[in-house]
């Protein structure tokens, strides 16, 4: 079989895969990033308690494997009374996964912050609450947006391993694949080339243009 | 903080009422006191210059009246109501932080540094608190905005941002934006120390200009000891956390009583 009828034959499959992959990367990264702002937030709270909560999350999932996070989510959770479809659990963990990374990169980027900039928005009498939504956040984004580039890539290739717990995503055709045609090179070969062509061309130029306009939102493009 | 509260008065009121009042003011990290039982009036609409060697508490006294710094002993009073205090029962304590807010409200400050917001123009540099604080609405913020960017020279430059502003520039968007808050004590830490001197000018013009025409109090750093002299109502200098001397810039320039202050001036006047 060359490699163009193999395309032909098995390229809608892995096509469809594709868009699950995207759906669970574009979803993960949502969460992603709402729980890595929640925890870096409460990480910077006066609070000893919220402090606390933030750091065991961070901890537990930065500390253990994804595989066995997962594994936990879709297997040992029902025993708990909670049963979450196999794609929601997938992209569930991996969000909760890279959110813990990410929470030190918001955590970071608000730290990189100037003290300057606290002080005169205090001393402009901006609450607390200002302060940080509408003078800080704004400059730590600029600051975290490189490194998130890398953390989305890292969230795409990790999706790959929710077709372990069979989600039809584009690891799992391409191993389905291989299994009852046996052209491995052709099957992991064509995988190996879409998710470098969906970090290469989709994640990367995103960030590139996120990245250019926070800085001409500093005068700076 | 062990101090018997009592001595000091719930309010200031009558004759006696200065607009910031420093009774007994005590600031210390760990074992280093930077300010030592500061006791330090300035009068409503007077220019106070604080001057002195690096370490000696000038910028302290900003930043404590400013709130971005705690003290350990004593009260400040701004315009009669406790601003480090607050009444309970009858006695003073600690303020909480909506009496902070709401004596802060009083009180505008510019840095050595500007700090403007990088991501907002120059006009939105000034709208930010008056939007997000008072209330004004966005209309009147602009307006009050666009007057006071024009009362520091720079009507052609509201929609820049800071980072194509220079030095000079950037400083008066900074005292437009505090005077945006319409304070009554107007803070000013060392406004020309990091600017080129060729554009120091234009900053001390807008100094100068507010003290002739608005009857703002103003508390002043600096380490321009001619323009001190010219503008102030009244030096001080500090030594170790304390006013070694004080006086009209007259006394204090023309005839130092104090061996340190001599020193001071003689130290200051040949580095020029």
């Amino acid at each position: 079989m060359s490699y163009i009828e193999f395309l032909t034959t098995y390229g809608p499959r892995l096509m469809t895969g594709t868009l699950i992959t995207i759906a669970l990367t574009v979803l993960a990264g949502l969460l992603a990033v709402a729980i890595a702002f929640a925890a870096a937030l409460m990480k910077l709270s006066p609070s000893m308690v919220v402090r606390g909560i933030a750091t065991t999350y961070i901890e537990i999932f930065r500390g253990t494997s994804l595989l066995v996070q997962l594994y936990w989510i879709f297997f040992v959770l029902p025993l708990f009374g909670i049963t979450l479809e196999k794609f929601t659990a997938g992209y569930i963990t991996v969000g909760m996964n890279l959110g813990a990374y990410g929470a030190e990169l918001v955590r970071g980027a608000i730290k990189s912050v100037p003290r300057g900039q606290w002080e005169a928005a205090l001393a402009l009498n901006m609450s607390p609450a200002k302060r940080m939504i509408r003078i800080i956040l704004p400059q730590a984004i600029v600051v975290m947006l490189p490194p998130w580039g890398n953390l989305f890539i890292e969230l795409l290739k990790g999706t790959a391993l929710v077709s372990l717990i069979a989600v039809a995503d584009l690891m799992f055709q391409a191993k389905q694949i291989n299994g009852s045609t046996f052209l491995s090179a052709q099957s992991f070969g064509t995988a190996l080339i879409i998710y470098y062509i969906v970090a290469r061309f989709g994640i990367t130029p995103s960030m590139r243009w996120l990245e250019r306009r926070s800085l001409r939102m500093l005068g700076r493009g | 903080m062990n101090e018997d509260m009592s001595k000091y008065p719930l309010r200031l009121e009558g004759s006696d009422k200065p607009m910031v009042r420093f009774m007994n003011v005590t600031k210390s990290y760990g074992d280093l006191v930077v300010l030592d039982s500061l006791d330090l009036d300035v009068a409503e609409g007077e220019m106070v210059t604080v001057i002195g060697p690096s370490g000696s508490g000038k910028t302290t006294v900003l930043r404590m009246l400013m709130t971005l710094e705690t003290i350990n002993g004593g009260v400040i009073y701004v315009d009669g109501e406790p601003l480090t205090h607050m009444e309970k029962n009858g006695v003073l304590v600690p303020a909480d932080a909506k009496h902070m807010r709401r004596m802060r409200a009083n009180i505008g400050m510019c840095f050595q540094h500007f700090n403007l917001f990088p991501h907002m123009t120059a006009i939105e540099n000034c709208m930010e608190a008056p939007v997000h604080v008072l209330g004004l609405t966005r209309k009147e913020a602009r307006e009050r905005g666009l007057e006071l960017l024009a009362l520091v020279g720079l009507e052609e430059k509201v929609d820049e941002h800071p980072a194509r502003l220079s030095g000079g520039q950037q400083q008066r968007v900074a005292i437009a934006r505090a005077l945006a808050m319409r304070p009554k004590v107007l803070l000013f830490d060392e406004v020309t120390s990091a600017l080129d001197p060729e554009v120091i000018g234009e900053v001390t013009n807008v100094i100068r200009k507010l003290v002739s025409e608005h009857n703002l109090t103003m508390l002043m750093v600096t380490h321009q000891m001619g323009f001190a002299r010219e503008i102030s109502d009244r030096i001080c200098l500090f030594y170790r956390g304390q006013i070694e001397e004080q006086g009209t810039p007259d006394e204090l320039f023309g005839n130092p009583q104090r061996e340190r202050t001599q020193q001071f001036l003689r130290a200051v006047t040949e580095a020029m």
